[in-house]
């Protein structure tokens, strides 16, 4: 029944252009040597060059990825107890709201987070920066990393941590001899979805971000309205390369950890 | 007591800057302005004791709503926002359908490949994603050249900073939300049933409509709800390809807020935009659940 029709190559290949024309346009005028970017002049990686010496996006670059690192770790931690306490730990009294509240900044809009966590910041008199956009980014990104983890949860069989109990293990133990090595990949693809989430973030840091500190995506969001320019092709060009060969790179890992998997399972059915 | 500690720091995180957050929207939104840091009055005075508390109720009003609805400017921002969500969703519905019923279809071996080539473009930075159309719509952009080149149009035409840019736009970034539950449902879908109806005399047409969307229901209005939802309170796309003309409600409240610094009335829009999004959340939630149900 699986058979590529007329029908079907064409909405594939229409598709996929419509997907990756945009970006491969943007590639290619990155390596324009004229200033006027709709107009092609020859290759030149000039650009690179300029953007290379431009302190003001290596510094906005560098708070970028700080603020990635730390509020992606941050949310990890507190994403994955966040699962564990709605997949594991039963009735408490404040469930309902503990689970509304992990689910509703997956549905909040932006500003309305932003304007919220700023007027925070200001009501409690925290000075804006890197701390409060840290802040602000681990808030929204726990809750997208206890939706995948709480997902991996859900299949896991109880009874491997039990039989872990009753050989003798702690439960600590238990839970780190035992869920967390079968949870990890979850726990893994957590942390860089709220790692990309917080590379992304436009209007949250916006708002919690104070004068001392500015974000790549801030940078580049007052250069690109006054237009288009080749600095900012030359950059995102580095931004999608970046992700690009980080996403084929984590597929791959993916895979050969499941093919392991299935050999380790086979061996293990037939010893 | 690990049971305790486990519950109590996500719960107390949520709380202290999710939750405190959102009710100090509220409260500033029933304040009134003020020339001052923070520009708002009441604040509330502990110092003062009961009284306090009492002139801080006192003092909070529906202003700033009734002003919500006296103004034109944002009634008709939040009916254009919804107006703009709806087609949008159906235009990617029309869009994103095709592609994820091909995937479906495509070779086993293709599939890996075709579901890594919609997600990439998710990990790829939103802003530069919308930035991108910028140099194709514009009017000396390539798309123009492009037409003018092959003598389709003597004049160049206007795309960019027009509601037709901010279409293009959401469906462009939305559509992977829309592609990957559609693409999940038809993928599940017993091909055999296909292959029955066309022997009991249906033709592939009336196959497809009798079985193929029915069954891909689920996938479908969870697309459309994921593009609609985030679309309604979108901020990125109508101020970098919509222009002044477009009227989003994101955009308002951005505006509102940095630009004439008027919280109160900010925090009051959030707060409307919020009961408006209530109705579609809860929806989608039900129709999560239905399929938990269903596969479970």
């Amino acid at each position: 029944m699986r058979r590529l029709t007329w029908f079907n190559a064409t909405s594939l290949t229409l598709g996929f252009a419509f997907l990756y024309l945009p970006m491969i346009i943007l590639i290619t005028y990155s390596f324009n040597s004229s200033k006027l970017v709709t107009v092609w002049a020859g290759f030149s990686t000039k650009w690179y060059g300029e953007l290379l010496q431009n302190e003001a996006f290596l510094d906005a670059a560098w708070v970028t990825v700080r603020v990635a690192v730390a509020s992606s770790t941050i949310a990890t931690v507190l994403g994955a107890m966040a699962a564990l306490v709605l997949v594991r730990a039963g009735r408490f009294p404040g469930r309902t709201l503990f689970s509304g509240m992990v689910y509703a900044p997956l549905v909040m809009p932006e500003v309305i987070t932003g304007l919220s966590l700023l007027l925070l910041f200001i009501g409690i008199g925290i000075d804006r920066g890197i701390f409060t956009i840290i802040l602000a980014h681990t808030t929204f990104s726990m809750c997208f990393v206890s939706v995948v983890v709480s997902s991996r949860l859900v299949t896991f069989d109880e009874s491997l941590e039990e039989a872990a109990l009753d050989l003798g293990c702690s439960s600590f133990q238990a839970f780190r001899l035992v869920t967390l090595p079968i949870i990890a990949p979850a726990v893994v693809s957590g942390w860089l979805l709220a790692f990309t989430l917080s590379l992304d973030d436009l209007v949250i840091a916006s708002f919690t971000a104070g004068p001392s500190a500015t974000t790549l995506p801030i940078k580049i969001w007052s250069a690109v309205r006054l237009g288009v320019s080749p600095e900012i092709n030359a950059l995102s060009t580095i931004m999608i390369a970046i992700v690009a060969v980080g996403v084929i790179t984590a597929s791959l890992i993916t895979k050969r950890a499941s093919l392991r998997q299935q050999a380790d399972e086979r061996a293990a059915i037939h010893a | 007591m690990r049971r305790f500690a486990l519950i109590a720091l996500p719960y107390a995180w949520l709380l202290a800057l999710f939750l405190v957050p959102f009710i100090i929207v509220l409260k500033i939104s029933l304040s009134d302005i003020a020339l001052a840091i923070p520009p708002y009055t009441p604040t509330l005075d502990f110092s003062e004791g009961w009284a306090g508390i009492k002139a801080f109720f006192g003092a909070l009003d529906f202003e700033n709503f009734t002003f919500l609805t006296t103004d034109d400017l944002y009634w008709k921002a939040y009916i254009s926002s919804l107006q703009i969500a709806f087609f949008a969703t159906a235009l990617t519905l029309l869009v994103g359908y095709p592609i994820a019923y091909g995937m479906a279809n495509a070779p086993d071996h293709w599939r890996p490949t075709l579901m890594m080539l919609v997600i990439l473009p998710f990990w790829t930075s939103f802003l530069i994603r919308v930035y991108s159309w910028m140099g194709i719509l514009s009017t000396e952009g390539y798309l123009n050249q492009f037409l003018l080149g092959l003598g389709l149009i003597s004049e160049p035409l206007t795309i960019l900073n027009t509601p037709t840019a901010v279409y293009i736009g959401i469906v462009y970034t939305y559509l992977p939300f829309m592609i990957l539950p559609i693409y999940s449902a038809l993928e599940r879908m017993d091909g055999s049933l296909l292959e029955a109806a066309e022997d009991l005399g249906c033709s592939r047409l009336k196959a497809f409509w009798l079985i193929t969307v029915p069954l891909s229901k689920t996938g479908i209005i969870a697309g459309c709800f994921l593009v609609f939802i985030p679309t309604i309170g979108e901020f990125v796309i109508p101020s970098l390809l919509g222009g002044s003309r477009t009227l989003m409600i994101g955009k308002v409240l951005w505006e509102e807020f940095f630009n004439n610094r008027d919280w109160p009335v900010a925090s009051a829009v959030a707060v409307v935009l919020l009961l408006i999004l209530i109705v579609p959340i809860v929806l989608f939630q039900r129709n999560e659940q239905k399929q938990r149900e269903a596969e479970g």
